[in-house]
């Protein structure tokens, strides 16, 4: 089963290579990493896209909590939660209709944020399979270039992971 | 005060307690041991490779339970001590290793001895730090020892730059009493539920069985152990890193565990309709076959490590904490219980372990014209009353040690359990003697394992240390030859030993006493010439039995209850 793990990290050197060597010193799977400072520039936030069964989770949540940098960590799937990415792709529009490029785009609630001849760069957020929906109405040979963000993920209402809760 | 970077790290370390530190110079740490040059509170000591540097410090952190502390260079220096950082490690032994670090301008550019210590410890180290800042020098330090010693104890790495230890760049100085890591807050005290949860259990248990590891040394936990044993009378078996955490000689006592543990045990362990496993996290070693492993029991296990718990076995109760609390809290709630253990259930569980325990699983050719391993071990431990500090390496000698030395006190025996590191025997020893200088310390070692560290010998004369090494030479890698019999039907691929050296000429080279023992009738009257030489190493070579197994075994992916016996003419 896939699950997210949302992780508080002391936004110190190397902190990346701690959580990405557990994976890979464990066997353990990622998906989807993506990392960046929070609002306290001393603490990075992670959001981790793994799967395996329910007591590999555990184990991969314990072994992360172990981490001495790890300040607080938790388990998106437990509660309920939104989860996003973000792709920009680069779209050959000589051999497509432009009309029909931004129709698809509108039904997508993406945006057009870069144009040069015969090249439309499109920016797309929404959940994986929204993204991958997106490419599979493209047809083959349009697609230049795609960058994902990787999922993010955040619990729904008041809770949140913070040094307070 | 006013301090470089390198007077920072000396004063730091006695600040600390530290009166022991293990290292071998070199260009990026020559600042600090010009440092350590000036003052004499640390004691350095010289050994004759950094892995030796490690394993000493990691024999005295066994022995005394405080952190071992090891100096070595950048480079080849750092990547020397890896083997013995990892050792303590798997063994979770408090250590902190300083290591030099070229210059921070030239960081990354392949410079002359230039490693990322940091890169290649983490995965065997429980943190590492490179320090960026003369200012941050004794706060990290601080941090390091901090984190070393609570918690799941482990090694701790901290890389300084040369630059910053620079005798001309000075700043003010103060001892950092305390140290706050927001991220770093190991649980102790147990949940009180849980526990008398446990607790209830243990009562209404009909085939108790009690399994305690590393954890209770570790712990310092032998008493509360001992105390909740007898109080509820019933069998106990420890790991080969528990060993004399509970007395050996006591009945209850049921010997070692796992593939080379006794019928007793593991029968028990198969047997047992209630698991209580303290400080052990069910390695692979013990559990054998976990599809077969304690089917019928329901699963108490107190860790303070939440990792250990439930990672290889389902656990019915979980108690995170420290050891020493959770038994002192569960002796507590035992005490408000108005209920005692099911004794009649528990005289028949012990009359089934009496038949198990008569089979006398360890027994050996006692007549044998040739030395027999066991042999030396049972005289090894009527010449010094059982009461020595006995590290060893690796192989079928360690194993014989475990089974035949009873160890009655906690920090003991001191072994490489979790890596298998051979040669950590000898300089282990080195720091166990160097923490009680007028205490009995054996090395027992194969002439193998011996072979990878015996520069240590070199050591031991700089600084008079009266060690017993006791080699039982086979002139096989015992336990590989013993594998290669069982599994590989007799093809000894490189586990013979050839063009071994003289081991006496060579301990005499060293300076030591050398004694070569042929005969099993020389045995004890060796052993006890060696222990009379009060101030000198003695290297006793006994020649021994080339075709000895250790027994009982259970051979991989099996399970407690499928042991091999030794079959007696």
């Amino acid at each position: 089963m896939r699950y997210i793990i949302s992780i508080l990290i002391e936004n110190e050197v190397g902190a990346l290579s701690r959580v990405a060597g557990l994976f890979s010193a464990r066997g353990y799977n990622i998906e989807s990493l993506t990392v960046a400072p929070t609002e306290d520039a001393s603490l990075s936030r992670m959001t981790i896209v793994t799967c395996g069964t329910e007591s590999i989770i555990e184990q991969i949540s314990k072994q992360l909590n172990k981490l001495v940098d790890v300040v607080k960590l938790n388990n998106l799937i437990e509660d309920a939660h939104i989860e996003r990415e973000m792709m920009l792709i680069k779209i050959n529009v000589a051999q497509v209709s432009k009309q029909e490029l931004m129709h698809l785009v509108d039904i997508f609630r993406g945006r057009v944020i870069d144009v040069a001849s015969d090249i439309y760069t499109v920016e797309l957020t929404g959940t994986g399979d929204k993204l991958d929906a997106f490419i599979a109405t493209l047809e083959e040979g349009a697609i230049l270039e795609t960058v994902r963000s990787g999922v993010m993920g955040i619990a729904r209402g008041a809770k949140a992971l913070s040094l307070q809760q | 005060m006013e301090l470089s970077g390198a007077e920072i790290v000396a004063q730091f370390l006695e600040d600390e307690g530290v009166d022991y530190i293990f290292g071998y110079p070199g260009g990026a740490v020559l600042h600090i041991y010009d440092a350590l040059f000036k003052q004499d509170a640390v004691k350095h000591i010289l050994v004759r490779h950094e892995q030796g540097a490690t394993h000493a410090a990691d024999g005295y952190a066994r022995a005394t339970g405080k952190p071992g502390v090891v100096l070595v260079t950048s480079g080849p220096g750092a990547t020397n001590a890896i083997t013995g950082i990892a050792t303590a490690f798997m063994d979770s032994v408090p250590m902190v290793i300083i290591t030099g670090q070229v210059p921070r301008a030239f960081i990354g550019s392949d410079a002359f001895q230039e490693v990322d210590s940091v890169g290649i410890s983490r995965p065997c180290v429980k943190h590492n730090f490179l320090v960026g800042d003369v200012k941050d020098i004794a706060d990290t330090l601080k941090k390091a020892f901090y984190i070393a010693t609570t918690g799941r104890p482990g090694p701790v790495l901290v890389d300084i730059p040369k630059d910053i230890t620079a005798p001309h760049i000075k700043i003010p100085y103060i001892y950092p009493e305390s140290v706050d890591i927001r991220s770093y807050k190991p649980v102790t005290k147990g949940h009180l539920g849980q526990i008398r949860r446990a607790a209830e259990l243990l009562l209404i248990a009909k085939r108790p069985m009690i399994y305690t590891g590393g954890g209770v040394v570790s712990s310092n936990a032998s008493q509360s152990l001992t105390e909740l044993t007898k109080r509820l009378g019933f069998p106990i078996t420890q790991t080969l890193m528990g060993l004399g955490s509970y007395p050996a000689s006591d009945k209850q006592f049921l010997g070692m565990l796992g593939m080379h543990g006794t019928y007793e045990a593991n029968m028990a362990m198969h047997e047992c309709d209630v698991l209580f496993a303290i400080g052990a996290r069910f390695d692979d070693r013990v559990t054998g076959q976990l599809e077969q492993f304690c089917p019928d029991a329901q699963i108490i296990h107190v860790d303070i490590d939440p990792a250990s718990i439930a990672k290889n076995v389902h656990v019915d109760i979980p108690i995170v904490g420290d050891v020493d609390e959770v038994l002192s809290d569960m002796l507590e709630i035992l005490k408000t219980i108005d209920a005692t253990p099911d004794k009649e259930a528990l005289d028949g569980w012990w009359k089934k372990i009496e038949k198990w325990r008569k089979k006398d699983c360890l027994q050996y050719n006692r007549k044998s014209k040739l030395i027999k391993p066991q042999f030396v071990i049972e005289k090894l431990h009527e010449v010094t009353q059982g009461d020595a500090y006995i590290t060893s390496d690796v192989g079928q000698h360690q194993m014989f040690v475990a089974q035949f030395y009873p160890f009655d006190k906690s920090r003991r025996w001191i072994n490489s359990g979790g890596l298998g590191t051979m040669g950590f025997g000898l300089p282990a020893a080195m720091g166990v003697q160097l923490a009680y200088p007028g205490e009995q310390v054996a090395c027992v070692t194969g002439e193998a394992s011996i072979q990878m560290c015996i520069q240590e010998l070199s050591t031991c004369l700089q600084y008079g240390l009266p060690i017993k090494v006791i080699n039982l030479n086979n002139r096989y890698m015992g336990m590989v030859r013993q594998w290669q019999e069982f599994f590989y039907e007799g093809r000894y691929a490189m586990s013979y030993v050839e063009a071994l050296p003289d081991f006496v000429k060579l301990a005499e080279s060293y300076g030591h006493v050398g004694i070569l023992v042929e005969k099993p009738s020389e045995v004890k009257s060796a052993l006890e010439k060696a222990f009379a030489m009060k101030d000198k190493l003695v290297f006793v070579d006994f020649i021994t039995d080339q075709k000895e197994n250790v027994y009982p075994m259970i051979a991989q992916g099996k399970g407690h209850h499928e042991m091999v016996e030794r079959e007696l003419a």
